[in-house]
């Protein structure tokens, strides 16, 4: 399938909504009224949960606010509903970023249960403001009116209710497509991966956490002058249990996926209400809740990831079409050869009472390869890690090209000029080859939200799409750029690692035993990789074990074991020196 | 606010926190032992009392239908995954475990509840009646998802909640229900009048958190399941099974929970959803606690409760909005404390 | 003479990759078997797979009982006991709780206490730390203690993998001399090492295991100073 015909099968689908309400009934539009409000909720759900990571038990509490907003600028005020829309987008946003810059600090579950407090927080807020109604709510609120005409029958405001959910669905396709979209996408490969590629994931986490608040202003916007009358009980946990349900559902990684969830939950509920007192004979409104429940605990043990992922596999891939001239993205100037880039100075890091590294000095000049290696358990990983800000140092300097680099954020010393790739590939397995190398030219584009969502950075990103598949040719992997990263076999999972890292303009390029797990022909063409770099200037730092790997490719080899620094020398040298005998195929006890 | 009021708000708030207290560590068990933020765990106190109150009245319980209903359905799971795992020899015990015993259970109390006449034995039978659900549950819903994130885990437990708070309503009906008061003793300390009932909730919560700590310390067991919480892959490679420390948690966790629901009754009003909020708090509690920690949790949990109960006398309206709001700041206090931890499992 | 364990044309996927392919050996009954190999990860791989945390493809027998059927616990009550790389401590309890929860999967726990001060006797260090948090000991002091803790075990058969990993030389000199020492127990062992010298002096056979094959195997003595062994490690010339 190609793009146009995803642009007929949307364009059908646009046409089947516009004509809908013409074809069914005006209970059905009330339907789907309500699964389009729903489903912005979801939308934004499928962005922060989905492809965030971040669960959210607490959206409904952010359409309650809209909701509140509104009804309150229109139907205890008197003013317009328009001015209600302000007040609600503005008031939600400001508290979800308000929360956000508190609570997304917070990992893993922590984090959700924050959702869970204020969620339920504000939820018993409203029902306790006298303005607000108390528990009884505002009632009589008015149409929303364009020009002269007042959206107050089921089909009219069915139009503008499903005009907001396409446009958001287009908007965030954009965005998860651009710049922003990527780091979001990366933020589950978690923050030693998303920080070494220069991003800031605290600002990502907020920046998705707002736009779901926003989605969810538009949705509570849009219930409050749907519904005409609003009290608090749609805006507790329960309901903000089932917006996550609906995005789960649907298959929380895809805005479509929200909609889809929106529309199935909304209508399962609606068919269990009118089939289940046929079933069973008087069943109550709980009953409905068991079975809803029940239910969705199935869907879960049985499809973690929705429906979407079921069916995306007979959906089209996007193949982006290079256009003719582009303008490069600018390099950096790599530093002369023999200028010392790295130095390591008199580092100590402890671990409660090991001492993982012990007082180790060294430095990478410019232009070489240099090999650090020791056995298992020597305390390359460690030094690796501080090399990188994964770890504290505990002692001693690290300076990088001038510049002190110990106590810098990760992500820091990666746009400082670090790049690096890790020991257990960590790609994301469900992005292509070329949105994995783009996530590492992160730093050199500057597109924001705003543009990424409307498609004004499309010059930068040509640019940068042409920087991707330049590395991706540099190792040899520019064959399909649009596969799957998961589906590559580990050999040229690590290489493209190295593509990323490289797309980054890094000054040095540091390996964690970017050897392990090869196969002697895959080696063989790693090491061929890593020696044309070296020609072309990169000075490259290689933590390693495998002797025979490094022998032949390195210039300088630093030994480590215990923690200390062996010795430092040529390989050759290296290879000769008893000490290094010892450490590799131990003593005789 | 002057000194009787205050400490008449103390005593009301470290009895309601003790309730709390049981439940948090209950909770605090569960999660350590089965990764599991176990949120229907205040549904089983409430079921306590509900099952309580229809004995005191010589009443058949809801809970035998529902135990009864669950065994089947754990049964009818267990010999789906064996005949699925082609080990459909382990048939009979599974039948043993899953549906003879809890319908042994069901049988044994169903029999005497007209003969029970002393409060101490139908408080037992409430107890007995309760054990089983969680455990049960366990085998029914978490089983099949052991292995998932804590954050499917903890979707799958509020579903679930919700789906106990439907059976709730069909089994127990919409009345509300508070048992009689298990002391008439009363007295003051300093002018401030101390009900009996609340010393014996803080006299159980103490009690009952001892006996867990010596079980924890003094048995094969429940070493076997602290070495579960700590270490799951070195407790298997022991041959301690995960799934029966998270049996045995299960059950040990109903019963805290069980008690703290016959000690709130005759205080509060129980309804079938009233589980909720009990837990939920309970749950505040043992997020103090880092959902690592008992005393931790405790500590939390009486925390909640004076707040709780000073927040009601200020502003009785807004004492949910004044706990849950504080539980942010906690939050944010525990997520940083444990940070230096996570550093050094990133290495 | 039937084997004890008969590893049968393993192999275990790690991702995409096999990270170990094909791999066969055999542990006779009070054998001291040696795999070495410069990757450790390779043959952690192996051993975790053996033990029923990693599936496979092929088969692995243990006293003519096909492992298959067996979940790691059913494997450990057979009388299979791994000490993985990582130990695996459970690092808040106490040293005593660790080395009784050692016994969990024994039916006769009446001679505890006298297995307990068996161990304590192998290891004194672990004696004079035995309320000790384990979590708090030293490297060396954690290896004797996930020893202790499965000898505890009373296991037929003890896979050690890389016992001597990150010790200091004469801490690593204890616990061969240990490994050595559990012959007269009667245990069965297969030593998983990088220290390829030491684990050879102390194994009856080995097995070189090099980008996840056994490219070699044979007696230990003949094996210690084969020079195709010596270039696996430090590279060939």
């Amino acid at each position: 399938m190609t793009l146009a015909r995803l642009r007929l099968a949307a364009l059908v689908a646009v046409l089947c909504l516009a004509a809908a309400p013409f074809l069914v009934s005006s209970f059905s539009v009330t339907l789907l009224n309500y699964i389009g409000v729903y489903a912005l909720v979801a939308i934004g759900l499928a962005l922060l949960t989905g492809i965030g990571g971040i669960i959210s038990f607490g959206q409904a509490a952010f359409v309650g606010i809209a909701a509140y907003s509104s009804a309150w600028v229109s139907a205890v005020s008197g003013y317009s509903p328009w001015l209600g829309l302000c007040l609600a987008v503005v008031l939600t946003c400001s508290v979800a970023a308000f929360l956000g810059l508190i609570t997304l600090r917070l990992r893993g579950h922590f984090l959700s249960l924050s959702t869970i407090a204020w969620g339920l927080a504000i939820y018993f807020l409203f029902g306790n403001i006298p303005t607000l109604g108390n528990f009884n709510g505002i009632a009589a609120i008015p149409p929303i009116p364009i020009g002269s005409l007042k959206l107050s029958g089921s089909a009219q405001i069915y139009y503008l209710i499903w005009a907001i959910v396409v446009v958001c669905l287009v908007l965030s396709y954009n965005l998860l497509n651009s710049r922003m979209g990527r780091a979001l996408r990366a933020l589950r490969g978690g923050k030693i991966l998303v920080e070494s590629l220069g991003i800031n994931a605290f600002r990502v986490k907020l920046a998705a956490f707002v736009i779901a608040a926003f989605l969810a202003s538009l949705s509570g916007w849009l219930y409050a002058h749907l519904s005409t009358f609003i009290s608090p009980s749609p805006f507790g946990a329960e309901m903000g249990i089932e917006y996550l349900m609906m995005a789960m559902v649907g298959g929380s990684g895809s805005p479509i996926g929200g909609v889809l969830g929106a529309a199935l939950v909304t209508l399962l509920k609606n068919g269990i209400q009118d089939y289940l007192p046929l079933i069973t004979k008087g069943a109550s409104g709980e009953l409905e809740i068991v079975v809803f429940s029940t239910l969705f605990i199935l869907f879960l043990q049985r499809a973690p990831r929705g429906i979407v992922p079921f069916v995306a596999r007979f959906m089209p891939q996007l193949r982006h079409v290079a256009p003719g001239t582009i303008a490069k993205l600018p390099v950096r100037a790599q530093p002369a050869p023999g200028y010392p880039l790295l130095i390591v100075q008199d580092v100590e890091r402890r671990f409660g009472g090991l001492i993982a590294v012990n007082h180790v000095s060294f430095e990478v000049n410019a232009g070489e390869i240099l090999g650090l290696i020791g056995p298992n358990g020597a305390g390359k990983s460690t030094m690796f890690n501080l090399l990188t800000g994964a770890l504290r140092v505990g002692q001693g300097q690290i300076t990088f090209a001038g510049q002190g680099i110990c106590g810098q954020s990760q992500s820091h010393i990666a746009r400082a000029g670090i790049a690096r790739t890790f020991q257990h590939v960590k790609l994301r397995p469900r992005m292509t080859l070329l949105d994995n190398v783009l996530l590492g030219a992160h730093p050199r584009l500057h597109a924001g939200l705003l543009r990424g969502a409307l498609r004004l950075d499309r010059v930068e990103e040509a640019s940068a799409h042409a920087e991707a598949l330049r590395q991706l040719a540099r190792v040899g992997l520019s064959d399909d750029p649009f596969m799957l990263a998961g589906n590559l076999p580990l050999g040229k999972q690590r290489l493209l690692e190295i593509a990323r890292a490289l797309a980054a303009d890094p000054l040095l390029l540091v390996l964690d035993e970017p050897a392990a797990g090869l196969r002697r022909q895959e080696k063989l063409r790693m090491a061929e990789l890593l020696i044309a770099l070296r020609d072309e200037h990169l000075t490259i730092l290689l933590v390693e074990h495998d002797m025979e790997f490094v022998m032949g490719l390195v210039d300088r080899i630093v030994v480590m074991d215990f923690g200390s620094k062996l010795c430092e020398d040529a390989p050759a040298a290296i290879r000769a020196d008893p000490r290094v005998q010892e450490a590799y195929l131990g003593s005789i006890a | 606010m002057d000194g009787t009021i205050a400490g008449f708000l103390a005593v009301d708030g470290i009895a309601t926190g003790a309730i709390y207290a049981l439940v948090a560590i209950g909770t605090v068990l569960i999660f350590t032992v089965t990764r599991v933020i176990f949120i229907p765990f205040g549904d089983i106190a409430a079921f306590t009392a509900l099952t309580l109150a229809a004995i005191d009245s010589k009443k058949m319980p809801g809970t035998l239908g529902l135990v009864a209903a669950l065994a089947i359905l754990a049964f009818l799971t267990e010999a789906g995954s064996l005949a699925r795992t082609r080990r459909l020899r382990q048939l009979p015990r599974a039948a043993l475990i899953y549906l003879l015993l809890p319908l042994a259970v069901v049988g044994a109390v169903w029999a005497a509840i007209p003969f029970a006449a002393y409060e101490p034995v139908r408080i037992l039978l409430a107890l007995a009646l309760i054990m089983p659900i969680a455990p049960l549950l366990d085998r029914i819903v978490f089983r099949p998802i052991a292995s998932g994130s804590v954050l499917l885990l903890l979707v799958v437990a509020v579903a679930l909640h919700f789906a106990l708070v439907g059976l709730g309503l069909i089994f127990f009906g919409p009345e509300g229900v508070r048992t009689e008061p298990l002391t008439s003793f009363a007295t003051d300390i300093a002018g401030i009048p101390i009900p009996g009932q609340s010393l014996l909730i803080v006299l159980a919560a103490i009690a009952f958190s001892l006996l867990l700590f010596l079980f924890f310390d003094f048995t094969v067991m429940g070493k076997s399941l602290r070495a579960t919480a700590v270490n799951r892959t070195g407790a298997r490679l022991m041959g301690i099974r995960p799934a029966r420390s998270g049996t045995i948690a299960y059950l040990l966790g109903s019963v805290m929970a069980g008690v703290s629901g016959v000690l709130i009754a005759p205080v509060n009003t129980i309804f079938y959803d009233s589980g909720f909020l009990i837990g939920l708090k309970a749950f505040v509690g043992a997020i103090v606690g880092g959902l690592i920690s008992y005393p931790g949790s405790a500590i939390g949990a009486l925390f909640v409760g004076l707040l709780e109960s000073f927040a009601s006398f200020q502003d009785s309206a807004l004492k949910d909005v004044i706990v849950f709001a504080t539980l942010i700041p906690i939050l944010l206090w525990r997520s940083f404390a444990s940070k230096q931890i996570d550093e050094e499992v990133e290495e | 003479m039937s084997a004890m364990l008969t590893i049968e044309n393993v192999s275990v996927s790690y991702g995409k990759v096999d990270a170990v392919r094909d791999v066969s050996l055999e542990v006779q009954p009070g054998q001291i078997v040696s795999v070495i190999g410069p990757n450790g990860a390779v043959k952690t791989t192996l051993m975790l797979a053996t033990m029923g945390l990693l599936p496979l493809r092929g088969r692995i027998t243990f006293e003519g009982t096909d492992l298959a059927d067996l979940d790691v616990e059913g494997r450990v009550e057979r009388g299979l006991c791994l000490v993985p790389e990582t130990r695996e401590l459970f690092a808040e309890m106490s040293v005593r709780d660790n080395l009784i929860l050692g016994a969990y999967s024994r039916r006769d726990r009446h001679d505890l206490q006298a297995d307990m001060h068996d161990v304590y006797r192998r290891f004194p260090r672990l004696r004079e730390r035995s309320t000790q948090a384990a979590g708090t000991l030293s490297g060396g002091e954690r290896q004797m203690l996930a020893l202790g803790r499965a000898l505890m075990a009373k296991p037929k058969l003890l896979i050690l993998d890389e016992p001597s990993l990150g010790l200091a030389p004469l801490i690593v000199r204890e616990i061969f001399t240990t490994i050595a020492s559990l012959r007269e127990l009667g245990v069965s062992i297969l030593l998983v090492e990088q220290n390829a010298r030491a684990a050879l002096e102390t194994a009856d056979v080995g097995y070189v295991l090099e980008t996840g094959e056994v490219v070699q195997s044979g007696p230990a003595e003949s094996l210690i100073n084969d020079p195709r062994l010596i270039s696996a490690y430090l590279g060939s010339h």
